[in-house]
């Protein structure tokens, strides 16, 4: 029973790792990428899947490892991070997609090679 | 394999800490960022990174209450990007 706990416990750390790994691989392309377009592109994706692979973790190890008592406000956070998951699921790409097209409309000019850093 | 009392104790710790460090770099391209697209960027993926945090939060000091708040600043941060996308695309908030 404790290697099972033990090997559920990994799993947890490992899906936070990755989690974070990706939410630095974004920041780290906002930071370098020379234009708003690219920028963009960098955190649209890798925030939408770290945010997801945090949540997802932190959903295993309180279905699966906390003890959660008799408390029915407890009782209901499994149920709190699955709606966030499909919150952030639904709502990131329409926002990325929202600044683009604001973006492009008013006439943001993208960056081409040869051109310095925007 | 891992304890769950280290978990507890240390791996929610360094995951606050690093998604915290990235808040801080993302605040670097908001404060710098050339024009307000960068900015506006910025400041939707500290948002986006803050919701991530309160649910970090919430493990880590075993309060339940930080999982209301991250709802709530999921819903305020998607519909600020919205309007303010709207705003900039239009110049102006009321459509007819």
């Amino acid at each position: 029973m404790v290697e099972i706990i033990g090997i559920l416990v990994a799993i947890v750390t490992i899906f936070i790792a990755l989690g974070v790994f990706f939410m630095i691989t974004g920041v780290i392309g906002l930071i370098r990428f020379p234009d708003f377009y690219t920028r963009l592109h960098a955190t649209g994706k890798c925030d939408t899947l770290g945010e997801i692979l945090i949540i997802a973790g932190l959903l295993i190890y309180h279905v699966f490892i906390y003890s959660p008592g008799a408390d029915i406000t407890v009782q209901l956070v499994p149920v709190k991070l699955l709606f966030l998951i499909i919150f952030i699921l639904l709502t990131n790409p329409v926002g990325t997609h929202a600044l683009m097209k604001a973006g492009y409309t008013t006439g943001v000019k993208p960056w081409k090679v040869g051109n310095e850093r925007m | 394999m891992i304890e769950t009392s280290f978990f507890q104790e240390y791996v929610l710790l360094l995951t606050g800490v690093l998604i915290a460090l990235t808040i801080l770099v993302a605040t670097y391209r908001a404060g710098i960022g050339p024009g307000v697209f960068n900015r506006v960027v910025a400041v939707n993926v500290i948002g986006t990174k803050t919701v991530v945090l309160l649910v970090v939060i919430g493990y880590f000091f075993e309060r339940p209450y930080f999982f209301d708040l991250s709802l709530l600043y999921a819903l305020l941060n998607f519909i600020g990007t919205l309007i303010f996308a709207k705003y900039l695309e239009r110049g102006e908030i009321w459509s007819r």
